[in-house]
């Protein structure tokens, strides 16, 4: 737990980067600050352990005051990841991830046989290793930077726009293997991005900085979306927060059946046809077709963004990008199992309002 | 060429002078240019005063420094040490920069990274911020060692100077060869200086050509 007691950060130029921060870190949860440029999100996360010292208040880890401890000790104790992975160019990646075990004093040996350990544990091939960073892509070389900021099993880890560098693609990969990772070891992180997807995507609980370092809501994602606390953040959440609210919400939706067709098949096409592959997995949408036709590549309309059962959001975006207007429901294995409609998602979104799930 | 194999001894005798008086003040040079540098790199203050102060003495002319440091310091004309700390000078004069850039060039989130895994000061630099520096600051390391085995030959000019003595008496008793043979001597040394700095630097830093 990291508790934030009145705490104040002026620079010697007099502009003030957090204003009296009362804010509590539960134990065991990815808490996100968030904001725009300037509003001490940055600031108040390297206060936790010591990059930069506040002008006045208390930071206590673990109920410990931060400033009792010596920076470094402190420092070996909280994870760090760091923008752009910070990796050392002159090290392999195994001795990246080996660092702050070398430096509490563990032998070499240990300490590389834990760095390969963690290299696994961040879904990189252990081959990596004996590579240096700049020869390992962006996203590679921010695995390698949560590995190392894992190395010593740190209860608290903090990560510093560690996202922002990579491309979209990479960056959801990386969001989604933050979560897996978390949901296995449990520790106390603070994330700080600017990307407000980002934090409703990632955190349990969310803080909203503004400009001048004020706190301006501290709450659950979808609370945020639902009930901002201000215009302030009514606006830093975003237009579309309605549609994101539907991210937080798991009902059912009626699976309606679908035809579907396999590549080379000769069929007569009235109404939209799925196609799919020998493993039944989605290849695309056929239709305007009159007659009889062999189903060819070239004919396909793709498109459409498939549902996996994860959310509303995930339901209501299949069948709103899908050609036919029908959202394509898959399994784990990528097999279609069924489509979903819009009107469908809209009707469980209004039983779930009127079942008091939707926040106030 | 005949000079150098006919006097064997003599040659090998100025070289080991010359290769001494221009080694031993890069060792010198470069130790002390790395606690000026790394105070370069930190502070603004330290440059305004430092780099100019190297480039005034980097345009002392060598024959002047030359002459004046027995002067100046005191000690029996044909002491090797007036040589030596001119040409400190210089090699202090050009590194210093070299430090200073290459320190200062060392990616700051790399050194954020490094202060937040929990290194103190003497460890980060010694095992983090010089390494990082080494491509940059041997190229300087190059330039001084080059530069220095062509000045050493000024100190002919006090009695010393190894190659250059060869220069002075060639010169005085019209002996073509001889000059020729301090020549070839300073321009082989100066090659081999060159690469051997060259093949250590690629030793210690084989990271820095990775992933190009």
């Amino acid at each position: 737990m990291i508790e934030f007691r009145a705490v104040t950060k002026r620079f010697e130029d007099g502009t003030i980067a957090v204003d009296e921060l009362d804010l509590t870190v539960e134990a065991g949860t990815i808490t996100v600050f968030v904001g725009p440029s300037g509003c001490g999100k940055t600031t108040s996360l390297r206060m936790v352990n010591r990059m930069i010292d506040p002008t006045s208040g208390t930071i206590l880890v673990d109920g410990r005051d931060v400033l009792t401890v010596d920076p470094p000790t402190l420092r070996r104790g909280i994870g760090y990841v760091i923008q752009q992975a910070g990796l050392f160019p002159h090290r392999t990646v195994l001795d990246n991830v080996a660092t702050v075990p070398l430096l509490s004093g563990w032998d070499k040996r240990r300490a590389r046989t834990r760095a390969a350990e963690l290299l696994e544990i961040v879904g990189l091939d252990p081959a990596f290793g004996k590579r240096y960073p700049a020869q390992l892509s962006g996203g590679q070389q921010q695995r390698v930077g949560v590995a190392r900021a894992l190395a010593a099993d740190p209860p608290v880890l903090l990560m510093d726009e560690p996202f922002s560098a990579v491309d979209p693609v990479v960056r959801e990969d990386l969001q989604n293997e933050l979560l897996r990772l978390q949901a296995e070891l449990d520790k106390t992180i603070v994330f700080v991005t600017h990307d407000i997807d980002e934090a409703l995507k990632l955190g349990e609980r969310v803080a909203v900085f503004r400009k001048g370092g004020h706190l301006a809501q501290y709450a659950k994602p979808q609370e945020l979306l639902s009930a901002p606390a201000n215009d302030f953040v009514a606006s830093f959440v975003g237009r579309d927060r309605g549609y994101r609210t539907l991210t937080f919400l798991h009902a059912d939706v009626p699976v309606h059946p679908v035809a579907t067709a396999k590549l080379g098949e000769r069929i007569t096409v009235a109404d939209w046809t799925l196609v799919v592959d020998e493993q039944n997995r989605p290849k695309g949408w056929l239709s305007g077709v009159d007659g009889e036709v062999e189903v060819g590549e070239d004919d396909l309309v793709s498109g459409g963004s498939l549902y996996d059962g994860s959310s509303l959001r995930g339901a209501l975006d299949a069948a709103l990008s899908s050609p036919s207007a029908l959202g394509v429901v898959v399994d784990d294995a990528g097999a279609v199992t069924g489509v979903v409609k819009a009107d469908d998602v809209i009707q469980a979104l209004a039983k779930a309002r009127a079942a008091g799930e939707v926040p106030k | 060429m005949t000079w150098i194999l006919e006097n064997w001894e003599r040659f090998w005798e100025v070289t080991a002078v010359h290769l001494r008086l221009s080694i031993v003040p890069v060792l010198a040079g470069f130790a002390l240019s790395i606690p000026l540098g790394w105070f370069a790199s930190r502070s603004a203050k330290a440059r305004a005063v430092l780099f100019p102060l190297a480039n005034v003495l980097f345009t002392i002319p060598s024959i002047a420094l030359i002459v004046i440091t027995p002067i100046l310091i005191g000690v029996k004309i044909l002491d090797e040490i007036n040589v030596i700390v001119p040409l400190v000078i210089y090699t202090v004069a050009l590194m210093v920069r070299s430090v200073s850039d290459a320190l200062a060039a060392v990616p700051g989130n790399v050194i954020a990274a490094a202060n937040a895994m929990g290194y103190r000061p003497l460890r980060r630099f010694l095992t983090v911020d010089f390494p990082l520096a080494l491509p940059v600051t041997i190229a300087g390391l190059r330039v001084a060692t080059v530069s220095n085995i062509s000045m050493v030959s000024v100190g002919a000019l006090v009695g010393l100077g190894g190659y250059g003595q060869l220069f002075t008496e060639g010169y005085q008793t019209d002996h073509t060869e001889k000059v020729l043979a301090g020549l070839i001597g300073t321009v082989v040394l100066a090659v081999l200086a060159d690469g051997l700095l060259l093949l250590i630097g690629r030793l210690l830093t084989p990271w820095a050509r990775a992933g190009r």
